[in-house]
């Protein structure tokens, strides 16, 4: 088990290795440095000294061991836009993404799931097919879309909920929260259901065909030889077995949640990182995308490293000893 | 005689489907007494385990019982609502499943299995049902049960994992267990085990057994009665002495006759009296190595790799126009050995030399290779493309390596081809899935005689079929063999198959060859001990008296 999270963890830091290159490629030689941060009065000569001091006149692997060095540190460098440390701007930011993420995440889980194994169960009944096309609907109608239809009946038409923002958030320590106000929570709601929609309905998808797979199989149909009653056989063997495929999917789809939350966080004005990101793209303000392309990466690799220890966690078979497994 | 377990009166099963109604069991009879093993035998399709679903109330939807009468010790359960007919199960009637390795949930331990099931069906603790699992497990023959009982399933071999499924079948003393083809999956010698256990419990618990299986000889070996079905009827049902022996209707005597028995019948090849014949085909000192994977830690310090010798220094010949057989048990290294003889795998080292070439030598001998080896395999479902008609499959061969020029004549080919293998040449329009599974096999060895081959290498090329269909795929063979003077290298894990068809014969074992010669001599006289494991096992009908 040791020797499997560490093997893994070596392979989690090539690859942010490799995404910590192509991060410094983009923030290096995507414009010059120099001209974006200079103004249009300032004198060649003086543009010569600031390259210098920058060490952009430094060979290659010295900058880019320079960049990853800082960058460890959380040194990313400064807004072009905004002359902020890169760091601040995004860890500012990032409290209202990752609240909106779980939030859609868990909704996503845990009403994807609990459909899924509803309508695998009673596949022929009518209640079954009215979920599966509704599904549909949430697979096929763009984020944008249905963010704007829930803010036209909810928010316009009905006026239950706000229709943009954070509301107010409390303080604590770093962290602003929306969770401990009223008008948090509420604007919260549309949001979340907007970025669910697609990863629920489609965890949804995924189980259901899942489902119906493993109770086709015969350890299912032994159970029931064994007389084993309907719950246990559902509950306990077919929804282990449905699990494995299913973390696979939601892991990588949960890490696209907090990567690609960005059309939702436009559509609601919610002051998240992705509306940072949208913001900085407009403004050529290179040294924030090439973070949040750094911050996107360690998010998923993050996730990725979770999911295979659940895995590991989760079946027995692959917790062989490695040699003895290469049949 | 005693109330019969089981009682079961004119059953009838139904499959209402859009196109019409299909009966799947029509007007079934027969009773089961305890401590009794009935054997129910019948080709594929016969319904047999259409019976044991029907029984245990497990038939898949849409199936039903439209008519008839299922008796449990003097219960009616066929009427019973399905709550109720779930409580049966496993307390009740019992269940031994096919397939060991797919039985078994993988994801929970042996212990974690057997403990729901118990306490699902018996008022014990957690402590008492552990304890009621290792004895369990003992009784099914499980060595170290109390160790072994936190193991996950994959840790067992097939044998083993079947024993756990019998020791989940009788977990709650049920009084009747069901085991539909419960050593059709495994070795010989694990079936002889099998059987035993099957058998002791039987004798033991006063349990009663139907055995479902398309193997006379297991039947032969540990049931009482037989019945016989075909086509959703009772054919006839007797015991086992008499059925047969003296079978009375004409689909039983047919059955009987196809089972090919491992007892010398007069319709075998000749022996050939000369060993010194030129040789076809010679093996000599075959290796094969598998590399079971290095960590990368191992790699790095150069340790030497983890390898697993499936073949090990494996020597014989063949004499053009005759049959080797070789036989051994899963494992056993047969078909790497085969899939090195076709140039499917290279060998480690050793050399397979064809008619003096050597068929591992370089691009002139692969070219050789292609035209003068082909191979039949085990499962004629997987082994032909489900999207190509059946004239592509066959002409295949034909076009790649330039046998014939234009299009019509690599047609003729093919139609002659089919009739060779008994089969009408317009059949060649149609796809794989359109034929049974004896006709697929027909289809694959025309396939493989296609490119006009002089050696075929077969790798146990009836285990997927029933016996009468077995049969005829066989005496096919040996009919080609005579019209064309083909070469075989026969593998088999059946004795019987491998009695009848080859002159000579390999035992194989470990990745060793442990003995080789003519068939008469190795299977009358064995002197290696493995081969006389390997034949004491075998479940034969000519032992009933």
């Amino acid at each position: 088990m040791f020797a499997f999270i560490l093997r893994r963890l070596l392979q989690s830091v090539v690859v942010m290795l490799v995404v910590a290159l192509i991060a410094f490629l983009i923030f290096r030689y995507v414009g010059d440095p120099i001209v974006s941060m200079a103004g249009v009065e300032t004198r060649i000569e003086d543009q010569e000294i600031m390259r210098d001091r920058l060490g952009l006149n430094d060979p290659f692997y010295a900058q880019f061991w320079t960049f990853l060095s800082n960058a460890v540190q959380g040194e990313f460098g400064i807004s072009y836009r905004l002359q902020q440390p890169v760091l601040r701007l995004i860890s500012e930011r990032l409290p209202a993404t990752l609240e909106l993420a779980f939030v859609s995440a868990t909704l996503a889980l845990v009403v994807g799931v609990l459909l899924g194994i509803f309508t695998a169960l009673r596949a022929r009944s009518l209640l079954s097919g009215a979920i599966m096309a509704v599904s549909l609907v949430g697979v096929s109608l763009p984020t944008f879309l249905i963010g704007i239809g829930l803010i036209y009946i909810f928010a316009v038409e009905l006026q239950w909920l706000p229709s943009f923002g954070r509301g107010e958030t409390v303080a604590i320590g770093p962290w602003r929260t929306g969770f401990l106000t009223d008008s948090g929570l509420k604007s919260l709601i549309l949001p979340a259901i907007t970025l669910s929609l697609f990863q629920m309905t489609l965890i949804m998808r995924l189980v259901r065909a899942e489902m119906l797979e493993v109770l086709r199989t015969d350890y299912i149909r032994f159970a029931r030889a064994r007389g084993l009653p309907e719950k246990v056989i559902n509950f306990r063997h077919a929804l282990k077995n449905t699990m494995v495929p299913v973390i696979t999917i939601t892991g990588l789809q949960l890490g696209s949640v907090i990567a690609f939350a960005i059309v939702t966080e436009t559509v609601f004005q919610w002051p998240g990182v992705g509306s940072l990101f949208i913001t900085s793209v407009q403004a050529v303000d290179v040294p924030v995308m090439a973070t949040y392309l750094m911050f996107i990466a360690f998010v998923f690799v993050v996730i990725n490293l979770i999911v295979d220890i659940l895995y590991y966690l989760v079946d027995p078979r692959l917790r062989v000893d490695s040699r003895r497994g290469g049949h | 005689m005693s109330a019969p377990i089981l009682s079961v009166r004119n059953l009838v099963v139904d499959f209402p489907l859009r196109r019409g109604n299909f009966r799947a069991l029509d007007g079934v009879s027969f009773d089961i007494a305890p401590g009794e093993v009935l054997g129910v035998v019948g080709e594929s399709g016969a319904g047999k385990s259409m019976t044991g679903s029907a029984v245990i109330g497990l038939l898949e939807p849409p199936g039903q019982i439209t008519s008839g009468e299922v008796h449990l010790t003097g219960q009616r359960i066929d009427t019973l609502p399905a709550a109720e007919l779930a409580r049966l199960r496993g307390k009740r009637i019992g269940m031994v499943m096919q397939d060991p390795l797919t039985s078994l949930n993988p994801l929970f331990t042996v212990g974690e299995q057997l403990i729901e099931t118990i306490r699902q069906h018996m008022p014990l603790s957690e402590d008492e049902a552990r304890a009621r699992a290792i004895s369990l497990l003992e009784e099914a023959g499980i060595p170290r049960a109390a160790e072994r009982i936190n193991a996950y399933p994959h840790q067992f071999s097939g044998g083993m994992r079947q024993r756990v499924v019998i020791a989940l079948a009788i977990a709650a003393d049920p009084e009747l267990v069901i085991a539909d083809e419960p050593t059709s999956a495994l070795d010989v010698s694990v079936q002889a085990q099998i059987i035993k256990v099957l058998k002791d419990l039987c004798q033991r618990r006063g349990t009663a057994i139907m055995l479902i299986t398309h193997d006379m000889g297991v039947i032969a070996q540990i049931a009482d009665r037989i019945m016989v079905m075909n086509a959703g009827k009772v054919v006839e049902t007797g015991t086992v002495a008499n059925i047969i022996k003296h079978p009375q209707e004409e689909y039983t005597i047919r059955l009987i006759a196809s089972i090919p028995t491992i007892s010398r019948t007069g319709d075998a090849p000749p022996a050939r009296e000369d060993q010194g014949g030129a040789s076809y085909v010679e093996v000599s000192h075959l290796v094969r190595d598998f590399d079971m994977g290095a960590t990368i830690v191992d790699r790095i310090l150069r340790r030497p790799a983890n390898l697993f010798r499936a073949v090990n220094d494996v020597s014989f010949r063949i004499r053009k126009g005759e049959t080797y057989g070789l036989v051994g048990e899963s494992g056993s290294g047969k078909s790497t050995c085969a899939r090195m003889i076709a140039g499917l795998i290279e060998p480690t080292s050793g050399s397979v030399k064809v008619a003096g070439q050597d068929v591992w030598a370089g691009s002139e001998g692969a070219r050789a290779r292609r035209r003068a080896v082909q191979m039949i395999f085990q499962d004629p479902y997987a082994s032909l493309n489900p999207r190509w008609r059946v004239g592509n499959i066959i002409a295949e061969p034909i076009r790649v390596l330039g046998l014939a020029q234009t299009a019509s004549e690599v047609e003729d080919r093919v139609a002659d081809l089919l009739r060779k293998v008994r089969l009408d040449p317009i059949v060649m329009r149609k796809f794989p899935h359109e034929f049974s599974g004896g006709q697929r096999q027909r289809i694959a060895i025309a396939r493989a005689l296609s490119s006009q081959p002089e050696f075929i290498v077969c790798d146990e090329p009836t285990s997927a079929l029933d016996v009468s269909v077995q049969a005829q795929v066989l005496d096919l063979m040996a009919e080609l063999q005579q019209e064309f003077g083909l070469t075989y290298l026969l593998i088999s894990h059946n004795l019987a198959v491998i009695r009848q068809m080859a002159t000579d014969v390999g035992v194989l074992h470990n990745g060793v060859l442990v003995e080789s010669g003519p068939v008469d001599a190795i299977f009358d006289h064995p002197q290696a001990e493995y081969t006389k494991v390997l034949l004491d096992a075998v479940p034969d009908l000519a032992a009933i008296d």
